[in-house]
């Protein structure tokens, strides 16, 4: 019988039918960060539980961490430091693998995981973080936990989990050049609503994916849980499988071919049928920008700030008044008259190499308008020496960035550094109230937006 | 009878949609490796003036003297959406809160109720929106009692509405069991799984050389 890819991954790992819906799914891969997996550690401590397989666990700093050169454990978040060294002591007692904060795997959990090969096609990971979907990109079965969900997997190697539907959303024709990926995803997001995944892992597919390099796939996987989805799934191709297999943890010998010929099977069969199947067509998809305080709140960059009374939906049109007085934006406004203080390029979302490379490209010979505060924070230390090789550091400072360490940095604001107040053009995923510094304006889109906009001191494509 | 079985409270509406876990509690309020005291960050951006105050906001509707010790909340759909931080959850038990209705729910957030022993009930917006305008016609008088075993709310005059909820998740919340302790009574089949699958997929289980 025809299988979808996800239905491949769900039965790969059940352990045991628990329940309706509910089965007992094994973890691969666990991976904690210093925010969330700290208090997972110490639970498990406080309950006198062992980690099953703390080989297979990962623990990583990155959210508190900060990113200015010559970083160590005090942080300019206040009591960062608590959360620092409690998490470097659960971790070394709980005997799993730590990526401290000057170490040169150190990186946003979801970055450094696919980078080093921790996880590959086929396999699960888990984190307490809402954005470890983004490993689907590989063709792995990864969702966001919470810490309680996080000590369970700790200690058993497994969840329970209710089965999500599955949704395969088909990308119909090819986006335009200056289409980026991150682009497609919220269009995506903004065509079918912030919940529209809700209780689904959402297959991405189409010429438009393939033609995607992996940072690209990434992008896409990342902002599933924007739709509300359990996770995001890209079927692995050779792209994926030449990628995998440059990473440090690619499994060798004859164990590499053993490896491929699973990986080419995860795909969804011909004729594979889906709980629900959307189609976008390409074509409609072009550079666009947030103008609201949820990712779906969303407008082409040649567009205007849309009337809240146009919605027919009577809560949508609740729902961007409110994001409009937050915003300080009115119905009509050209997206490309709103003058900008501030320009973010980092988080899990996009600043990989190609997503710094592309910005870069756009930034050359240029510089920042003199009223922006512009940074440029990369994924993983990894990242960052592979963008300083190239040379990619000396455009970025030269036209006015800020070159930072990696980490999630201004991502969202955890008491320290903050866009409090300002307007931000942003390669995040989240425009929230408040996300990135109480009052903050933020304004999502891809890195070459962020580049141009920075570089024009309002809102622009990289194109115009 | 057990509270979370049963519980009678002030209902408060929060009916905008997408209300997010950052909104529900900012990052910079966490700032202890710690599930304990949390309640008054909670709704921190919105109920207090200013983000370094805790003077209330009078507008802000736990504020208001008629929600006052609210403890079930009638919300709008999405709620919990956007980051795992289950310190959201932590902060609304601390808070007081022992039930919120919505249409919908951030998924990550849905399971991290149940964990706590706080009621996620999926309800259509219909009836959300016919429970707040009995609420809020007398918040203090016309409270709402909820009864998870019979899987209804009483409202006015002890008219009954039903909800559904998961066999599964009812039965974590009745009976508020250590899942952890019941997974690990599963322990053969977990180690007859690995076995298995160590001999399908290899190389999950070498220790990655990193």
């Amino acid at each position: 019988m025809p299988t979808t890819l996800f239905d491949k991954l769900w039965e790969l790992h059940e352990v045991a039918v628990l329940g309706d819906r509910e089965c007992l799914i094994y973890t691969d891969r666990i991976f904690l960060h210093e925010r969330t997996g700290s208090i997972a550690l110490r639970g498990l401590e406080q309950a006198g539980r062992d980690v099953r397989a703390p080989g297979r666990v990962f623990c990583i700093m990155d959210h508190i961490v900060d990113t200015r050169p010559g970083r160590g454990d005090v942080t300019l978040v206040p009591h960062g430091r608590e959360f620092i060294e409690a998490t470097r002591h659960s971790a070394s007692r709980a005997g799993i693998h730590l990526f401290d904060v000057n170490d040169p795997r150190q990186g946003i959990v979801h970055v450094a995981a696919a980078e080093h090969g921790i996880v590959l096609p086929g396999m699960s990971a888990v984190c307490p973080d809402s954005h470890t979907c983004t490993l689907g990109a590989l063709g792995a079965l990864a969702w966001g936990i919470g810490s309680t969900e996080a000590e369970h997997a700790l200690a058993t190697s497994t969840l329970r989990v209710s089965r999500p539907r599955s949704m395969r959303v088909n990308l119909r024709g090819e986006t335009a050049p200056d289409v980026t990926a991150k682009d497609i995803i919220l269009h995506l997001i903004a065509r079918f609503g912030s919940q529209s995944g809700r209780g689904y892992a959402v297959e991405f597919a189409g010429p438009a994916i393939r033609a995607l390099a992996m940072d690209g796939r990434f992008t896409i996987c990342n902002m599933a849980v924007e739709m509300g989805a359990f996770t995001g799934l890209i079927a692995p191709d050779e792209r994926t499988i030449a990628y995998v297999s440059s990473t440090k943890c690619a499994p060798a010998g004859p164990l590499a071919d053993l490896a491929a010929a699973h990986w080419r099977e995860l795909r969804s069969d011909e004729g594979a049928g889906f709980d629900l199947e959307l189609e976008v067509d390409c074509a409609e998809i072009s550079p666009s920008v947030t103008w609201g305080t949820n990712p779906e709140q969303l407008a082409p960059i040649s567009g205007v700030v849309p009337d809240p009374d146009a919605f027919a939906d009577p809560r949508k049109a609740l729902a961007a008044r409110e994001a409009l007085t937050y915003m300080d934006l009115s119905a009509g406004t050209a997206l490309s008259s709103i003058r900008i203080d501030a320009a973010f390029i980092g988080s899990c979302t996009n600043n990989r190499l190609g997503d710094l490379r592309a910005a870069a490209n756009y930034l050359r010979g240029k510089k920042i308008a003199p009223w922006v505060q512009a940074l440029c924070v990369p994924g993983s230390s990894a990242v960052k020496r592979a963008a300083e090789a190239e040379g990619l550091d000396r455009i970025f400072r030269a036209a006015g960035f800020e070159w930072r360490e990696a980490g999630c940095s201004l991502c969202f604001h955890a008491g320290g550094e903050s866009f409090g107040g300002k307007r931000v053009i942003s390669s995040t995923n989240r425009n929230f109230q408040g996300r990135q510094g109480p009052g903050a304006r933020t304004h999502l889109g891809s890195p070459q937006t962020v580049a141009a906009s920075a570089c024009q001191g309002y809102i622009r494509a990289a194109e115009t | 009878m057990n509270e979370k079985v049963f519980h009678r409270g002030i209902a408060a509406p929060l009916p905008r949609p997408n209300i997010d876990t950052d909104a529900i509690i900012p990052s910079r309020e966490i700032r202890r490796v710690s599930k304990e005291g949390l309640g008054e960050a909670l709704f921190a951006g919105w109920r207090y003036l200013a983000a370094d105050s805790r003077e209330p906001e009078p507008d802000f509707i736990l504020n208001k003297a008629r929600y006052r010790g609210a403890s079930i909340l009638l919300a709008g759909e999405n709620f919990g959406c956007g980051s795992s931080r289950e310190h959201a959850v932590w902060a609304l038990k601390d808070f007081g809160v022992k039930a919120i209705f919505a249409p919908s729910f951030g998924g990550i957030f849905f399971n991290n109720c149940a964990l706590n022993g706080i009621l996620a009930i999926e309800l259509e917006e219909a009836k959300i929106r016919r429970l707040t305008e009995w609420v809020e016609l007398a918040p203090r008088r016309h409270q709402l009692e909820i009864d998870l075993e019979a899987r209804q709310i009483r409202w006015r005059e002890g008219e009954a509405m039903r909800f559904g909820i998961e066999p599964a998740r009812r039965a974590l919340l009745l009976e508020g069991l250590d899942s952890i302790a019941a997974t690990l009574r599963k322990k053969s089949a977990i180690s007859a799984f690995e076995e298995a699958d160590g001999k399908r997929r290899p190389w999950v289980y070498q220790l990655p050389d990193v």
